[in-house]
């Protein structure tokens, strides 16, 4: 399997402060990996690390290959990153949104052009193109928002809680475009606290005052706490959690 | 007279183009926790803000504590506690400034209510001097918690105080609305996390603005029109794509590690019929169970009516 994510011993300080400790994994191409943790466990700071935003205080770590020391610009090339609270411009509309990070991320005009009817196609927003996107239903922001975030068919796209708010069903379709860019490939690192979508995942890591206590598939981790789903596995280990939350 | 009387509440916004509250009735009992379940958009908020008088509805009547929301709004502010779900505290006061500015508005201290928030305030006291600006997520939920308490309200008004929150946290949480519920308060909170609902006494799915159902947790389930099953296969995805186009699927939906499954027809050996075309489709691992269904269960079925 070929690796995309790797770090080794990466580590994180704010002064004495330890936001991530010496945390060592892997993550293969087209997986699904979901990136679980308490509130303050330091999970968005080694998202931040791994997608070329903040410099680790020690440790390794390559992204789509490349090294997040020295090239963090190839890294931003090659990855997506999609949270609910940074997406979309509310007051441009949908088209203006799709064409503004089309081209941010480097697309030509023509391939702008073909990529955004596409998409406006897949996800039946036609009629929807000089919409303001503060006009839409949050669940279609979120797919609008995760299809922009792929929209240069990156290697990997980063997902900070992305489903918050919306509807069960809604929820599900999200996850529909998720196995979907699976299955062609891509890999999906995502961070969630919906239980149930841990379960959706390919393999998890648990993440406890900064290290990752666990890594596993859904299965495996179930087994090894002797847990009926991955609700009662994040309890059991979030709970060894020392340091206060956030 | 309940302390919560919701009677047919209408509320739109834009001018009338957009319907946040249609008709919206329900009652909640003394000492009951009451759930308004449901996402964003669902008008979780414009409810709260009507009962607890900082909206006017366009429409029908609210009566908090035997008072009415539109005339008595002041009597109501008195004795009801109120949290939203934006935190709303003073950044640049202190945990202990916080508590005590709430305590003197409505006309008391600390020290007179300290026994109904000690076992929320005490896990927070180590920083009592810290500007509530500079406190964790956890923390501040806390002490929102307290400042909302702290006058001893008869009703307390949750606006989802768990959004956000990780699944530890979010039992805590609960665990601390269960003790307050046994000192008598009335308590009436909302969420978008369905998983929370069976922690009610009763609750109000909601959706669009409509109530879509409301009961106890266990009568909401008991009312679920078919039999579920529980399918499970090697690969989630193409479990899923299948099972939506085979001939006698009503509904599928992800639910964690395995598909929950609807039949239109419930003849003869239907079990046995869907796994004999999964194979068919070259599905490894599989398995079927009836099962019980949950709440998000009969959330997703009353949407799809």
């Amino acid at each position: 399997m070929e690796t995309v994510i790797q770090t080794k011993q990466l580590t994180k300080k704010f002064g004495d402060f330890t936001a991530v400790n010496e945390i060592t994994f892997e993550v293969f191409a087209g997986e699904i990996f979901g990136f679980l943790g308490a509130n303050g466990a330091g999970k968005t700071t080694a998202m931040k690390i791994l997608c070329g935003l903040l410099k680790p205080t020690s440790g390794q770590a390559t992204v789509a290959g490349f090294d997040i020391y020295k090239q963090p610009e190839q890294i931003k090339r090659s990855i997506g990153y999609m949270s609910q609270k940074f997406s979309l411009y509310e007051d441009l509309t949908v088209y203006e949104n799709i064409r503004f990070y089309a081209g941010i991320y480097g697309l030509r005009s023509k391939q702008i052009k073909e990529k955004s009817e596409e998409l406006l196609e897949r996800l039946n927003l036609q009629d929807y193109k000089k919409k303001l996107v503060a006009e839409l239903p949050l669940g279609w922001k979120q797919k609008l928002s995760f299809s922009v975030a792929i929209i240069h068919q990156p290697r990997i796209v980063f997902l900070d809680e992305p489903t918050g708010g919306v509807d069960p069903v809604t929820r599900r379709q999200f996850w529909d475009l998720i196995y979907e860019a699976s299955s062609k490939g891509m890999t999906i690192f995502v961070t969630t606290h919906y239980m149930d979508e841990a379960e959706y995942c390919n393999r998890v890591s648990m993440m406890v005052d900064g290290a990752i206590e666990a890594l596993d598939t859904p299965s495996e981790l179930k087994r090894i706490y002797k847990a009926n789903s991955m609700d009662e596995v994040f309890q059991e280990l979030a709970r060894k959690a020392v340091r206060t939350a956030d | 007279m309940n302390p919560v009387i919701a009677e047919h509440l209408f509320k739109t916004y834009n001018k009338g183009v957009v319907t946040a509250v249609n008709d919206v009735s329900f009652e909640v009992e003394k000492g009951e926790l009451f759930g308004l379940i449901g996402p964003d958009g669902a008008g979780k908020t414009s409810i709260f803000r009507i009962l607890t008088t900082l909206l006017l509805p366009d429409g029908g009547n609210a009566f908090v504590d035997g008072f009415d929301v539109v005339k008595d709004y002041k009597a109501i502010r008195e004795r009801v506690g109120y949290m939203p779900g934006r935190f709303s505290l003073y950044q640049d006061l202190t945990v202990e400034e916080n508590l005590n500015f709430f305590a003197t508005v409505f006309g008391t201290s600390i020290k007179e209510n300290y026994e109904l928030i000690k076992d929320i305030y005490i896990q927070i006291e180590p920083f009592k001097n810290r500007r509530a600006g500079k406190l964790s997520g956890g923390m501040k939920q806390k002490l929102a918690l307290c400042c909302a308490l702290i006058h001893r309200p008869s009703v307390l008004f949750l606006d989802e105080p768990t959004t956000g929150v990780d699944a530890v946290s979010r039992k805590e949480f609960w665990e601390m609305l269960k003790r307050l519920k046994q000192q008598g308060i009335t308590i009436l909170v909302s969420t978008p996390y369905m998983d929370e609902a069976t922690l009610c006494d009763r609750i109000a799915l909601l959706q669009s603005g409509k109530i879509l159902s409301i009961n106890t947790p266990e009568k909401i389930v008991e009312s679920y029109p078919s039999k579920l099953y529980a399918v499970k296969a090697k690969s989630m995805y193409e479990l899923l794509k299948d099972l939506r186009i085979y001939t006698n699927t009503e509904s599928c939906f992800a639910f964690g590690d395995s598909a929950h499954l609807r039949f239109k027809k419930e003849e003869g050996n239907v079990e046995a019929d869907v796994l004999s075309y999964l194979q068919f489709k070259s599905h490894s691992q599989l398995t079927i169970t009836e099962i019980k269904p949950g709440i998000e269960d009969c959330f997703i079925q009353l949407l799809s009516n």
